[in-house]
């Protein structure tokens, strides 16, 4: 993002951001008197928001040539991502093994 | 601290104490030699701080061969603790730590170092590169591997080894059950050599997207580069899985976390599920280098281009694909539902159909072939129907429903023996046979290699053949031992014999190798194999900088069709320019030293002591980030001297010797 500049700003945001974001989970998960599903909806949407956050601060998204590369990357990203996650939830909860 | 350190050196057992004794004499014998021959410097210039792609392979293989030893060992005396029925030969503890080690050991630190060693020495080549897209890193990966590798190999003797199999299944690898440092090992030891592996998977996916030589895109590269290059990418998609799996075995063990417990909501099978989604992955990993250089090595030895390049192309990117989405065949008998395991018995069953192209495109390979029955040719012909034996069980077994009988018995065991043995073991020795001349400048001896082969290959079927049928007769795996009314004995006798030829076999190997240091000729040609891709087209054994001039491709092929219109093969002196060339550093080693007694310290739970030796590691970060060592460049008259001791002196090649 900030190319010519010497100091890194994008880089430090994003940290701080990330660090907030991070803290914030942990408020919630350990502090906060809400049900185990609200708990559970609050912090994978404040992962998914640092996900993208880091996407843009810290992994050149808008940079490159082309968008070639970065298309080919994120949709490899999300492939693996859905993969073992939602891979993951569908084995443990199904059949016997959720009991 | 919690260390009892009274207890750490494993005794009572004369096995145990034998090989203690042995690696103190070992090690003491290596530490004399060196200072008596002054050989100190040399290793340390030569080989400990080396960047150089082809030292570290050959590092690589090496430590490949020590592993095969030590994995094969613990193989034998499985067989011989098995060959009788009640047999007393080891208890039961003692062959769960076997069987254990035994599987981390062949997958992880015998099949992988064997395949990346030779991905490191031939693949700059075969695409014309000087070295790896980063040579530091490259050095770095190898030395982390080893420190893994050295520290896991420890266990048996400090300690105690690992006892809950190579898979480590909770709730027995947690520390309710096994409450012993064994399975600290493991989750640190793999830690550290699995952060060596996914760097090299970077490493490769740069090197091959972006220092090929000029002219070959990336549809003629040869098949060995396209498999590496799939293998690196799922590398990089599966070790982070397992560096977070390890990691959260490491909470669990160390610090008391419950992620894999049965208390406190932990859940013991998503480790399994962890596990799988990086283990399959993992087959695929290993299993796919095999298959480039069994490319390679049937069509350089059929004399014809490989049949169905872009067909072999898809179906690596298609075995790739489907490698992660096949994950729970591996547990089947969790019954995660109908849902889940048809869904994963079709995606299972699926893979045989890129493998069956691959299979006939092989055999296409050789039709009208003018086939050459050299020692490397003999492994990859052996491979073929030995393997399709391997893929129609597994065929088998990727049924859900029939799973559930044969799950946990000794026919899953010789089912993946007779995929990953000449699948990956037969490839890794056409590889050795095959590449040999280019990293030493001499050949294997192909007599021995011949007795080699066969003893080996008919040890492997007499030793893994009888499992299937043990298998379905009920004999279950990683059981210690079994009664004379189970009527397995006969079975097990023949298998354990089998396993003494089999030993045999790679001791022919070993031999091989001293006898070919020793006596074979060393005037081989840079070409021996009058073979098809670049690497054949420089020195060997291959000058440090690799070729005096990038050669430019036109086509698959590159080296044969060069020779076949006669160009390209002299070398002008006028073309020949300064080449830029990386640095040796010492940091790579340093940070293997670091990284592992950091390791240990954790290992025996000794926290403190693990802080203080991770504040190295930082500081070995810190020296990298302030490191502005840019290299060197190679004078032109270094270059012209160096192709000057192998050229002849009108600047062409010397014919092969055949």
């Amino acid at each position: 993002m900030e190319h010519k500049s010497k100091y890194p700003v994008s880089h430090v945001v994003g940290f701080l951001f990330s660090l907030i974001l991070t803290f914030v989970a942990v408020f919630v998960a350990l502090k906060m008197n809400v049900s185990y599903t609200i708990v559970m909806w609050i912090i994978g949407s404040l992962a998914i928001i640092q996900a993208g956050l880091q996407l843009f601060m810290f992994m050149h998204v808008t940079e490159g040539e082309d968008g070639k590369t970065n298309v080919i990357n994120m949709a490899y990203a999300v492939f693996v991502a859905i993969v073992i996650v939602a891979g993951s939830i569908w084995v443990l909860t199904s059949g016997h093994a959720a009991h | 601290m919690g260390i009892k350190w009274n207890e750490m050196l494993v005794g009572g057992d004369p096995l145990l104490v034998g090989s203690q004794i042995a690696i103190v004499l070992t090690v003491v014998a290596i530490v004399v030699g060196l200072t008596y021959f002054k050989k100190w410097g040399w290793l340390w210039r030569e080989w400990l701080t080396t960047v150089d792609h082809k030292k570290i392979g050959i590092m690589y293989i090496l430590s490949g061969v020590l592993m095969f030893f030590r994995g094969g060992m613990d193989g034998l005396l499985m067989k011989a603790q098995t060959a009788r029925p009640e047999m007393s030969f080891l208890d039961a503890q003692h062959y769960n730590e076997i069987f254990t080690t035994h599987g981390v050991i062949m997958i992880l630190f015998m099949a992988m170092p064997f395949l990346i060693g030779l991905m490191n020495v031939v693949v700059p080549l075969q695409i014309g590169a000087r070295d790896v897209a980063f040579p530091q890193l490259n050095a770095l990966s190898f030395w982390l591997f080893f420190s893994g590798a050295m520290l896991f190999n420890i266990s048996f003797v400090v300690g105690g080894s690992p006892d809950a199999g190579w898979t480590s299944y909770f709730p027995l690898a947690g520390k309710e059950f096994s409450p012993g440092i064994g399975n600290n090992y493991y989750a640190i030891a793999l830690q550290i050599a699995g952060l060596g592996t996914l760097m090299t998977g970077i490493n490769f996916i740069v090197t091959i997207l972006k220092m090929r030589a000029p002219g070959m895109t990336l549809m003629k590269m040869p098949m060995f580069t396209w498999t590496t290059f799939i293998t690196s990418i799922i590398i990089v998609a599966a070790f982070p899985i397992f560096t977070v799996a390890l990691a959260l075995m490491t909470f669990d063990r160390l610090y008391g976390t419950h992620f894999f417990t049965l208390s406190s909501g932990g859940s013991d099978m998503l480790w399994a599920n962890l596990f799988w989604l990086w283990g399959h992955p993992e087959v695929y990993i290993v299993i796919l280098p095999a298959f480039g250089i069994f490319s390679e090595v049937i069509a350089t030895f059929s004399r014809k281009t490989l049949f169905g390049y872009t067909s072999m192309v898809i179906s690596i990117v298609g075995i790739a694909f489907l490698s992660m989405i096949v994950w729970v065949h591996h547990f089947y008998t969790m019954d995660a539902g109908p849902a889940v395991n048809s869904f994963f018995s079709i995606t299972t069953m699926l893979i045989a159909v890129p493998t069956g192209v691959k299979i006939f495109n092989w055999l296409f390979t050789m039709r009208k072939g003018r086939i050459q029955f050299t020692t490397a040719m003999l492994w990859a012909l052996a491979f073929v129907p030995n393997f399709v034996i391997g893929g129609v069980t597994g065929v088998m077994l990727a049924m859900a429903a029939a799973d559930f009988q044969y799950h946990n018995t000794l026919f899953l065991v010789a089912h993946f023996h007779y995929v990953l043995i000449p699948g990956v073991v037969f490839a890794v020795f056409a590889g050795l046979y095959y590449w040999w001349p280019k990293m030493f400048g001499f050949m294997l001896n192909e007599k021995l290699g011949k007795y080699h082969f066969w003893l080996f290959t008919i040890g492997f079927n007499v030793t893994f053949m009888p499992m299937f049928f043990l298998g379905l007769k009920g004999a279950v795996r990683r059981a210690y031992t079994y009664s004379a009314e189970s009527g397995f004995a006969p079975l097990f006798l023949v298998s354990a014999i089998g396993s003494i030829i089999l030993a045999v076999g790679f001791a022919v190997f070993c031999y091989n190798i001293y006898w070919s240091f020793r006596y074979a000729k060393r005037n081989v040609s840079h070409d021996p194999w009058d073979a098809r891709t670049l690497e054949w087209m420089t020195a060997s054994p291959v000058q440090f900088y690799n070729f005096a001039v990038v050669p430019e491709v036109k086509q698959l092929d590159a080296f044969w069709h060069m020779k076949k219109r006669g160009e390209k093969l002299t070398l002008k002196e006028s073309d020949i320019k300064k080449i830029h060339m990386p640095s040796n550093s010492g940091l790579p080693f340093y940070m293997a030293v670091v990284f592992g007694i950091t390791g240990f310290f954790l290992v025996f739970e000794a926290h403190i002591a693990a802080a203080v030796a991770a504040i190295g590691i930082v500081v070995g970060l810190i020296i990298r980030s302030f490191d502005y060592n840019d290299g060197y460049y190679v004078s032109v008259d270094e270059i012209k001297e160096t192709e000057r001791t192998w050229r002849t002196v009108e600047g062409g090649t010397e014919n092969h010797v055949g």
